[in-house]
């Protein structure tokens, strides 16, 4: 076989492998959501399809794909499907240059596990995850709905006023690891648990966690889809299939949030005082582990992000205004600051 | 100025401290707190239709009709019940005692038709407290939801009939 046709090959099984796991992680993680809300509550939660209720995401795909598709009648019908598929487009996108692990040999070659290794990862994915502002603002406006224009305004203003502070807080990552490369910025963290960037950047790690939370639109700042108030936000009049699809994607959102927290802040698939190239396991062993570790990493954000949830009240608007504009922003421009000083003269 | 005693405490605003201002260990308490009832709170849920909770001694539930210790029919059609109920669901007719059935009622008149209207029912009790023969109760059964058929909600004397020395078998 020519050479190049294994390389496309290995491409497409990797794509095929990374959105299959995507999306079956993110409709389990609805019904993690669920199970873990109502143990919070000294509840149950569904427990009746399948054992511990896990075919319960089967279940709810079946019912959201044999509801009625309805399209309101003022809605502006192209942009009012053009909404849901856009957004989780964009939520899927940055997975591309997510890793999920170290490298592992197929075929007589090293495969990075990751759909590609960009020089500008990072700033890549932080561009493509701030397109998805126009899904939220499409739906909203399109669904010709007040509660989902307010919701979509609340969602856009939000995202924005927080990208800026997220991105400030990432700049005094890449001072340090010098690089934009998703994998390179893990590697600089590799050489002990005090090297990870949450140890070396308190501060921005701080945050760099609230900004993320308010970017995936989650307690305590989903204003975005704020029940007493706006019913559910910018997709109040989606049902069936598109509402799901909204759904799917903020849920793919969060994993996205989980994996880059996992990934500059704690060292990606590093096992604090474990060297795995010393072990003398073979590639592929070493190269299964390093994914197991960040599945397990990132699932354990998820779970912190669900836990933040059935913890903390709403924010008000202004109260999320002021934190972003007159607080966080500060603070990651003090941060930023002082790496760039302490990097300049160590 | 104060207007009382307590309007001094209420008027007064306390300052924050800088480590209030903070929120983040307020924050990381909280989360203490749910984490405690994530781990160690069992969960009240009752999973229903294979776990109940266990009824009141006094429960109103659905209408029982009682024998006697022989085995005779107690309700003698004396429209006690009928009197009484608020909600106009019970409706009665009664009959003379004659031949076969003479050894199945210890009254001349009995009740050849008794019926609940179940829908119009308010499960008041009246008919049972009105009852002097102690004929009619409203037991423990109490899953009477159904759906499309309403006819099963007029529920006859035979539904209601204790058998001899076995309780009544529910239906609907």
């Amino acid at each position: 076989m020519e050479e190049w046709i294994i390389d496309i090959l290995i491409s497409l099984a990797k794509t095929l492998a990374f959105f299959g796991v995507i999306l079956l992680w993110a409709a389990y993680i609805t019904l993690g959501e669920r199970r873990f809300a109502s143990f919070f509550q000294n509840r149950l939660g569904p427990n009746r399809a399948g054992i511990f209720g896990l075919l319960q995401p089967l279940a709810d795909g079946i019912k959201f794909m044999m509801k009625e598709e309805i399209i309101p009648k003022n809605a502006n019908r192209a942009f009012y499907l053009l909404g849901p598929t856009l957004f989780i487009t964009i939520a899927l996108i940055p997975w591309a240059a997510i890793p999920f692990g170290d490298t592992v040999v197929i075929a007589g070659r090293e495969v990075k596990l990751q759909i590609v290794d960009l020089n500008v990862g990072i700033l890549f994915m932080i561009a493509v995850s701030s397109i998805g502002v126009y899904g939220i603002m499409i739906g909203g406006w399109a669904s010709n709905n007040k509660y989902s224009l307010l919701g979509a305004i609340r969602s856009s203003a939000q995202l924005i006023s927080y990208e800026i502070t997220m991105g400030i807080a990432l700049a005094a990552v890449f001072l340090l690891s010098g690089s934009l490369s998703t994998r390179d910025i893990i590697i600089a963290q590799m050489q002990s648990p005090w090297h990870w960037n949450v140890f070396v950047q308190p501060l921005g790690f701080i945050v760099f966690f609230v900004s993320i939370l308010a970017e995936t639109n989650r307690v305590p700042f989903d204003l975005a889809e704020a029940e007493s108030e706006l019913i559910v936000g910018y997709h109040t009049e989606y049902g069936a299939f598109k509402f799901a699809m909204y759904m799917l994607s903020e849920y793919i959102n969060l994993i996205t949030a989980s994996a880059l927290i996992t990934l500059l802040y704690f060292g990606g698939w590093g096992i604090p005082f474990v060297d795995l190239g010393r072990l003398g396991l073979s590639v592929n062993l070493a190269g299964l582990i390093s994914v197991i570790v960040f599945l397990v990493k990132t699932g354990f954000f998820v779970f912190v992000f669900i836990w933040i949830r059935w913890t903390l009240p709403r924010f008000r608007y202004d109260q999320l205004m002021n934190l972003g504009w007159k607080i966080l922003l500060p603070l990651a421009l003090v941060n930023l600051f002082g790496t760039a000083v302490v990097a300049l003269l160590v | 100025m104060a207007i009382n005693v307590r309007a001094k405490y209420l008027n007064k605003t306390e300052e924050m401290s800088f480590i209030d201002r903070l929120y983040l260990p307020a924050i990381v308490k909280g989360m203490f707190i749910t984490m405690k009832h994530f781990l160690f709170t069992k969960a009240y849920t009752v999973e229903y239709p294979e776990e109940r909770k266990p009824i009141a001694p006094r429960f109103r539930g659905r209408h029982v009709m009682k024998r006697d210790e022989m085995g005779r029919e107690r309700c003698t059609a004396c429209y006690c019940c009928q009197y009484s109920c608020p909600a106009e669901c019970i409706n009665i007719e009664a009959a003379e005692v004659t031949g076969d059935i003479r050894n199945n009622h210890p009254e001349d008149k009995y009740a050849r038709v008794f019926e609940i209207e179940l829908l119009r029912c308010i499960f008041c009790g009246f008919c049972q407290e009105a009852c002097p023969k102690a004929a009619i109760y409203l037991e423990e059964f109490y899953e009477l939801a159904d759906y499309d058929d309403r006819s099963k909600y007029l529920l006859t004397k035979k539904e209601m009939m204790e058998t001899e020395g076995k309780p009544v078998k529910y239906r609907v």
